[in-house]
C-alpha cells in the first residue's frame, strides 16, 4: 500500500479495489504508522478506487476510532460518483469530511 | 424457456477468490445489457455475500463456496451458497451494525449493503448445515435512452 507522512498527517492512497482481503494489509500498514508517527489527520485518497465493500468502511471505521481519540480528524479525496454513494450511504460522512476540489 | 440463462460456479474460500467471484458474475450479467451502476450493486452485493461465507460461514477454513446465477428477463437472481455454520439469528444478523465479530473490525454492514444494493435478499440458514443467500435485482429498470437526454 503506497502512503505518504507529512508532519503529522498521513496520506493512504487506496487501491483499486478496497474488500475483505486487502483491507487486512491496509489496516496493519496505517496502524504501525499511526502508532509510530504521532499521526492525528489521516486522508483517504480514493483517486485509483473504483471499487469498495463493507470491509473498506470497517477499516476507515477502526481508523477514525483510533484518530478521534487522539483529537484527530480523518478526510476523503478523489471520490468518484460511486465512493461517495458508498461513504454516504454508510454514514461515514457523519464522522469524514469528503474534500471537493474544484474543477478546472 | 426465452429469455432464461444459468450458470454456476464453485471455488475455495479464499479471501482471494472475492475479486473472481464478484467479476465473473459481473460477467455473466452484462447479457442483461446492465448500467454500470446496476454492475457495481451487483458486484458489491456479491462481494458481502461471500466475504460472508469466508469469515462467518467457514471461519476461514477452506470449503466451497457455490455462486448459481438465473437470468429470467429482465430479472437477475444470484444465489450464493455455504455448508458452515449457519446463522443463529437470521433477524439480529440482517440488523445494520450488527456483528458477532467486532475484534476483527467487521462493520456489521454486509446485509445491510445487499438489501440497499439488490431489490430483496432472502436468507435461509440452518445453524451447523450452512446459509444460502438469495438476491434478485430487476436489471434495466431506470434506464433512460441517451437519445433523451440533452446533448
Amino acid at each position: 500500500m503506497r502512503y505518504q507522512l507529512q508532519e503529522n498527517c498521513l496520506t493512504i492512497f487506496l487501491p483499486k479495489e478496497i474488500d475483505h482481503h486487502n483491507a487486512e494489509d491496509m489496516r496493519e500498514t496505517a496502524d504501525s504508522i499511526i502508532k509510530n508517527q504521532h499521526v492525528k489527520y489521516i486522508i483517504f485518497d480514493f483517486d485509483k478506487t473504483d471499487f469498495m465493500d463493507s470491509s473498506g468502511i470497517g477499516v476507515i471505521m477502526g481508523r477514525y476510532r483510533t484518530i478521534h481519540y487522539l483529537g484527530g480528524e480523518i478526510w476523503a479525496v478523489h471520490t468518484n460518483e460511486r465512493m461517495k454513494k458508498i461513504l454516504t450511504m454508510s454514514g461515514m460522512t457523519n464522522i469524514l469530511q469528503i474534500y471537493e476540489e474544484d474543477t478546472l | 424457456m426465452k429469455g432464461t440463462n444459468e450458470m454456476t460456479i464453485i471455488f475455495d474460500s479464499r479471501s482471494e477468490n472475492e475479486g473472481f467471484a464478484r467479476v465473473s458474475v459481473a460477467a455473466f450479467m452484462t447479457q442483461l445489457n446492465p448500467t454500470l451502476e446496476e454492475v457495481a450493486d451487483v458486484k458489491t452485493a456479491v462481494s458481502e455475500a461471500v466475504t460472508n461465507c469466508i469469515i462467518h460461514g467457514y471461519e476461514n477454513e477452506i470449503h466451497n463456496i457455490e455462486i448459481h446465477c438465473m437470468v429470467r428477463d429482465r430479472l437477475f437472481i444470484v444465489e450464493v451458497k455455504d455448508t458452515g455454520k449457519g446463522i443463529e439469528d437470521i433477524e439480529a444478523a440482517r440488523r445494520p451494525l450488527f456483528t458477532t465479530k467486532p475484534d476483527l473490525e467487521r462493520a456489521g454492514m454486509g446485509f445491510a449493503f445487499m438489501e440497499a444494493f439488490m431489490d430483496q435478499v432472502i436468507v435461509e440458514s440452518k445453524p451447523k448445515e450452512g446459509t444460502l443467500v438469495r438476491m434478485k435485482k430487476t436489471i434495466g429498470k431506470g434506464r433512460e435512452l441517451w437519445t433523451t437526454q440533452s446533448l
